[in-house]
């Protein structure tokens, strides 16, 4: 990748040669900028969304969803291997006495726990996800965030979350945003990327369009919200916006990009709600861990008890559940 | 950039987990799918604690009395076609013991009653509004087949802020109108439609009473009930006998209470025709008239506007309350360059709409109102087929029982066809477009009616220019089908006159003096 797009109009055209051949029919969405965003419009289709009554069967159905959609994430510095392999049980087995439920989708954890997260799930399914590129804050040299994606795709990880340069997104510099998520894409070989935009420091919904689509045209499989380290974190808005741009990529090319909300999900109504907006947004084909995924830790716990109480009838105490 | 370089940005396939759509490849259109992958639950809305009498009299000078004329008609549930109850169909000489209540109650107590007691017994039923919002919400949903979550969140709640509202004025009606003294007018007789039946009784009953005015007021046939409703409210507040009056009936009922002498002032929602036939009929009397009429509005979408917020104003402004509503966005004007992506945006979104139930909290489109309703709708759309548009209608499965349409949109119409000229009332949209602003507002105003209008662009000073040159009462940008008890309401041209709502509103019901 040695040409970098510096205008929306380079950028979609590098995306779009990329995606499939060009074609008359969506050539013109490519010669636009991304469209505005209303956000007072935004807010108000998410709220209504948030209205769907989701109870009995599809309830339960939900969340079971919801519990395959999960990457279990621990990102912190006092993350131990001990830790680490008490997570991957709980991605495999989240509630003692019913393997019907689950596994999770994948365990997002530090690249150097990324080796103990692969032996503890070899063979399952389960995916390891690593964060890298500087995370959170991608503030490094980009040989250092590629030296990063590698090691840890080395180490056995999967997938590849990393955080784009929010600093030059800000200053304008798309280029730049792009290049680096283009190689990052290189480095990352046979894994998936997913892309954090970091919503919560972009400002606006019109930015987060704007940083979906590079994203997407740099090569992301998967656009995220959030690194769960900046307040705010994923929000029912910002995920719609961000769905969006998915649809509107899917509308152009045919290609699948990948949701993942990740950071402040922590009820199972919540989770419901998201699932509402996939369902609403972008239809049947996006509801399976292919192509979305809930970021959380705490999240899990919380649609075990309605699961529980679903089958049970009744609220279980917090402490019923395990807490890894 | 080269091939090489921009295969290498791409995920393979297999590590995307499929294969690559063949629609993209082969050159047909790549499409989402909205069918069963998570299927929501029925969700209804329980109605086994809302009790409809099997039988409602007349509501005239504080009491409920048998009609003179012996008659009672059916309401319905359009959903069903089952009957909920029977109501008394009152003829001119109840319509005239009505008009004589009131005016017994505007002699009597309301107009010399201190101001501030007044706004006590508005305030009061606004409060009992709240209070039994539930059940208005469900007996609303029923008898005029129109999905909960509407009833629920719009027709309700807005019904009690406009008794909120209109209380706050009554004693304040000096600051309303200044310099100048607001007395009330004596006889309201009122006629309101059946696509907000308890919504409509508010915004006529409440600014009556705030300016101290009696009221009659003729709720529609097909949805009597929910004013019926009000009517038990409106006792259970103690108003003073004969300060509001209500009498059911058809057209016969709301023709005599129109040609009533005893009645100041008529205010008529409903259709041009209806309303005509009244101003005809009031000419040369001393009574002041409102009419709030049809619509055919014009909802723009300019290249440059938020385009999925967008879509979503179109869906509002034209599937809301099934198209029952005269200020819907039954044209939509799309500048031509975003045509095709609107209208492909369009159907992915009117495939998601949930047409059914009224009572399900899901549902986002209920019953067609009436059967009468359900013919123009279904002729208007047989003339626009007819007429060469291309019908696009959502494929979602109808019940059985009850009267339904889906939700519907034409391509390929020209500004001459009778979709894009009359008003359907239903749910049904009609898609047009320009290449230029000078274009957009010229066939915006090309229409005999003018009550509301949406534009949708990025451009602050684009909505200004567009909205000071729009011929039509009500102006939404980037937004539609907003309503606020303070703001008026009403139309131009054909759409009728008057304001309906802020101080606009409350000099419909005052003769100002000095």
């Amino acid at each position: 990748m040695t040409v970098a797009p510096h205008s929306p109009n380079d950028l979609a055209r590098a995306g779009g040669a990329a995606a499939a051949p060009p074609r008359a029919s969506f050539l013109p969405l490519f010669l636009t900028p991304p469209p505005p965003v209303d956000a007072v419009a935004v807010e108000e289709r998410v709220a209504a969304l948030a209205k769907r009554s989701i109870k009995k069967q599809a309830k339960v159905a939900g969340l079971r969803l919801a519990v395959a959609m999960m990457d279990l994430t621990t990102l912190e510095g006092k993350d131990t291997p001990g830790k680490v392999r008490a997570l991957c049980n709980k991605a495999l087995r989240p509630l003692e006495g019913d393997p019907s439920i689950g596994p999770c989708a994948a365990i997002c954890v530090y690249p150097n726990h990324v080796s103990t997260a692969r032996r503890a799930l070899e063979g399952s399914g389960v995916k390891v996800a690593s964060v890298a590129t500087a995370f959170p804050s991608g503030q490094s040299p980009l040989a250092v965030k590629l030296d990063d994606v590698r090691r840890a795709v080395d180490f056995g990880a999967d997938e590849i979350d990393m955080v784009i340069d929010r600093g030059a997104m800000l200053a304008g510099d798309y280029g730049k945003v792009f290049d680096e998520i283009a190689k990052t894409k290189e480095a990352c070989g046979a894994a998936h990327l997913k892309v954090i935009l970091e919503t919560g420091e972009l400002g606006s919904y019109d930015v987060v369009r704007k940083a979906s689509e590079i994203g997407i045209a740099a090569g992301g499989d998967f656009i995220k919200t959030s690194t769960g380290k900046v307040q705010p974190a994923a929000t029912p808005a910002v995920t719609l916006v961000m769905l969006e741009a998915i649809r509107d990529h899917y509308y152009a090319t045919g290609r699948k990009i990948g949701m993942k909300p990740a950071g402040g999900v922590r009820t199972a109504k919540q989770s419901l709600h998201y699932l509402v907006l996939v369902k609403e947004t972008l239809g049947d084909a996006w509801l399976t861990p292919d192509l979305f995924r809930f970021g959380a830790s705490a999240l899990l716990n919380d649609v075990l008890m309605q699961l529980e109480k679903e089958r049970t009838g009744n609220y279980q105490a917090a402490e019923d559940f395990s807490k890894d | 950039m080269s091939r090489e370089m921009t295969k290498a940005a791409q995920p393979s396939a297999a590590a995307r987990g499929g294969a690559p759509e063949r629609a993209a490849a082969d050159g047909a259109e790549p499409r989402l799918v909205f069918g069963r992958a998570w299927d929501y639950a029925p969700a209804p809305e329980a109605a086994d604690h809302v009790t409809i009498a099997p039988r409602y009299d007349l509501f005239i000078g504080g009491a409920w009395r048998a009609p003179r004329s012996g008659k009672y008609f059916d309401t319905i549930n359009p959903a069903t076609e089952s009957k909920l109850s029977e109501v008394a169909e009152a003829n001119a000489a109840d319509v005239d013991d009505a008009v004589r209540a009131a005016r017994a109650a505007y002699e009597s107590t309301w107009s010399k009653m201190k101001a501030s007691e007044r706004a006590k017994y508005i305030f009061r039923i606004a409060r009992a509004i709240q209070e039994k919002a539930r059940e208005l919400a469900i007996v609303e949903s029923m008898d005029g087949g129109k999905p909960i979550k509407e009833s629920r969140d719009v027709d309700v709640p807005l019904a009690a802020a406009h008794f909120f509202y209109h209380a706050g004025w009554a004693d304040k009606l000096d600051y309303a109108f200044h310099g100048r003294t607001a007395r009330p007018l004596g006889v309201a007789g009122q006629i309101i439609p059946w696509n907000f039946p308890l919504l409509m009784a508010a915004w006529k009953i409440a600014p009556a009473l705030a300016c101290g005015n009696t009221v009659v007021l003729k709720p529609a046939e097909t949805t009597p009930l929910s004013a019926l409703l009000l009517a038990r409210i409106i006792e259970e507040a103690e108003l003073p006998p004969g300060v509001v009056n209500i009498v059911t009936g058809a057209g016969e009922t709301g023709a005599a209470l129109a040609a009533h002498p005893g009645v100041d002032k008529v205010a008529f929602t409903g259709s041009t025709e209806i309303g005509k036939r009244i101003q005809k009929a009031l000419a040369g009397t001393k009574k002041r008239l409102t009419l709030e009429l049809g619509g055919k509005a014009a909802n723009i979408v300019f290249a440059d506007a938020p385009i999925d917020q967008a879509v979503e104003g179109i869906v509002g402004g034209i599937y809301f309350n099934q198209g029952h509503v005269c200020c819907a966005g039954s044209r939509l004007l799309v500048e031509e360059s975003v045509h095709d992506v609107i209208v492909r945006k369009l159907k992915d979104r009117v495939a998601t709409l949930r047409v059914g139930d009224p009572l399900d909290k899901n549902t986002d489109v209920g019953a067609i109102n009436s059967k009468m309703q359900l013919d123009k709708i279904k002729q208007l759309v047989d003339a626009g087929a007819a007429e060469g548009a291309e019908r696009y209608s959502a494929p979602c499965a109808l019940p059985e029982k009850g009267y339904w349409f889906p939700p519907t949109f034409f391509t390929g119409a020209s500004q001459s066809s009778r979709i894009a000229r009359e008003e359907i009332f239903g749910p049904v949209l009609t898609v047009l477009t320009f290449r230029t602003p000078d274009e957009a507002l010229e066939k915006a105003n090309n229409t005999m009616y003018g009550l509301s209008a949406g534009i949708w662009t990025d451009k602050g000073a684009k909505i200004f220019w567009m909205a000071e040159r729009l011929k039509a009462g009500v102006v939404w940008g980037n937004t539609y089908n907003k309503f606020d008890p303070s703001s008026p309401f009403g139309g131009y041209k054909e759409s009728g006159f008057g304001r309906e709502g802020g101080r606009q509103g409350l000099s419909a019901y005052v003769e100002l003096d000095g």
